[in-house]
């Protein structure tokens, strides 16, 4: 839960610090998470492209895995990956 | 000198808004308030301002248009009545919340259904709850005049809520009176420049206007809302003193008329205001010891100053010229919760009147004033309803 009080946030809650939406940890929402099998991913980086909340960690053009801090869960990459290489896990479970 | 003239309402309003030049109005024109935005776009099209002047293509587009002007650093005005204010509704509540300080006549029409064009005060008492100020008026130079003030009272740095300015639709819209304008450069001295608050336009300290707000903070924003109200009382009462300096025009946010040594009070809001006093007046010479008082500001609700007016009366009839069908009407509910704060409050009972344009007659004021005198009436009553 937030602290600020009403007085001390901006008026009428406008955001005054660009950029700070990376502190806003989306990651929190998720209630599935994405898994990828690098046996099967072919480094396309179709997942990176779709992915709407920049969670596709990428390194030397090669598909690294997810930045969990953001990743809402949304499916969108396991769902367009054409390698079928990433796969959704409920949260929680083993 | 300021020379008298006379001219209706609504121009009275336009000619308010070219002293102060906005930098946009953008409007949709309704019957009773098309006056206003008509010789308002006269005014562009003789480059009499400089105004950018937007016809949006509905209530909630011209709305919409307001808000984002006033987001990227412009003073904004427009105006509505009736049911282009029911279709500004979600914007009504977007431009409070994100403290854009636009200024918005509204010609107070009849909300349908059945339709009617005519006069009260529906259209204003729905939007009560929405965050804006609403300052309403009794004549068509009380109409100019809280124009001036409400400029200065939305804009004020502790504020920053959007206004409206209520007039009664026809009766002070398109009724001719005599009335007294400032000289330009003392109505622009009066109201001065705009001042921003990070405007959008404002490429170096880059602000997105509202942004959504989770449950986390949902409240808290709502709640600077009540602070910038509470703010407003203060600042309201400043400009008014202020304006009576200049112009000899003495307002306050709550008006009392022979009220002092009287007993028994009516309470009311616009051109009826004037109707009170008169029958005040007539009473009174028949030695019964009645008084007028008139709510010039109705959001926030100057509690306390009705409190002091309310102290040690026997009964008081506050006439609503809007109806909440199945409780009392909303001028009723505020005086009665701030009736509330006192030990042993007056009787208060709520009258009715005037809807959809309804003539409202002395004689019916005055035997109102009878009922409340001999203890007579209902809690509610529907004055001059056939049932
Ligand atoms: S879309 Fe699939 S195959 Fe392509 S990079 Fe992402 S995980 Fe690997
Ligand atoms: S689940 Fe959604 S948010 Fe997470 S990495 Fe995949 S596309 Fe991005």
């Amino acid at each position: 839960m937030a602290d600020e009080g009403s007085s001390s946030l901006p008026l009428g809650g406008m955001i005054i610090e660009p950029g700070n939406s990376r502190r806003y940890r989306t990651g929190e929402w998720r209630s599935q998470r994405p898994e990828v099998d690098k046996e099967k991913c072919t480094n396309c980086l179709t997942c990176w492209i779709y992915c709407p909340d920049n969670s596709v960690l990428v390194e030397n053009e090669k598909m690294m895995g997810f930045k969990y801090s953001h990743c809402k869960g949304c499916g969108i990459c396991a769902n367009q990956c054409p390698a079928k290489a990433i796969t959704m896990r409920e949260e929680g479970v083993e | 000198m300021s020379k008298p003239i006379a001219v209706n309402g609504d121009t009275a309003i336009a000619m308010a808004w070219k002293q102060i030049n906005p930098d946009v109005v953008a409007a949709y024109p309704i019957t009773p308030q098309t006056i206003i935005v008509e010789a308002y776009s006269d005014y562009v099209a003789d480059g009499l301002v400089d105004t950018e002047y937007i016809c949006a293509e509905s209530e909630h587009s011209a709305l919409s248009i307001c808000v984002g002007s006033s987001a990227a650093g412009a003073r904004v005005a427009t105006a509505t009545a009736s049911a282009g204010l029911a279709f500004m509704w979600e914007m009504l509540y977007v431009s409070a919340s994100m403290r854009t300080p636009i200024v918005m006549a509204v010609a107070n029409r009849t909300l349908s259904g059945p339709i009617n064009i005519h006069c009260d005060h529906s259209d204003a008492m729905g939007a009560r709850d929405s965050g804006w100020l609403q300052i309403f008026g009794e004549n068509v130079q009380e109409a100019y005049d809280n124009t001036l003030m409400a400029f200065r009272i939305a804009e004020n740095m502790k504020v920053r809520l959007p206004i409206m300015t209520c007039l009664d639709g026809f009766i002070i819209t398109h009724a001719l009176e005599r009335f007294e304008p400032l000289e330009d450069e003392k109505a622009k001295a009066f109201v001065g420049p705009y001042q921003p608050v990070r405007p959008l336009l404002d490429v170096k300290s880059p602000t997105t206007y509202g942004p959504i707000a989770m449950p986390e903070y949902y409240y808290e924003i709502k709640y600077q809302l009540v602070t910038a109200m509470a703010n407003a009382m203060d600042v309201a009462r400043q400009v008014m003193a202020e304006y009576g300096e200049l112009t000899g025009r003495r307002y306050d946010l709550v008006e009392g008329y022979r009220t002092e040594d009287a007993e028994y009070l009516m309470v009311a809001m616009g051109s009826t205001a004037g109707t009170v006093r008169f029958v005040v007046d007539q009473l009174r010479a028949e030695g019964k010891k009645v008084g007028a008082v008139k709510v010039r500001l109705f959001r926030p609700f100057p509690t306390e100053d009705l409190v002091a007016l309310l102290r040690g009366k026997k009964a008081v009839a506050v006439l609503d010229r809007a109806m909440s069908p199945g409780t009392g009407a909303p001028l009723y509910m505020d005086v009665v919760e701030a009736a509330s704060q006192i030990g042993s409050p007056p009787r208060i009972s709520n009258y009715i009147y005037g809807l959809g344009g309804r003539d409202i007659m002395p004689e019916q004021l005055s035997s109102v004033f009878g009922e409340i005198i001999e203890g007579r009436g209902e809690r509610v009553n529907y004055l001059g309803v056939r049932k």
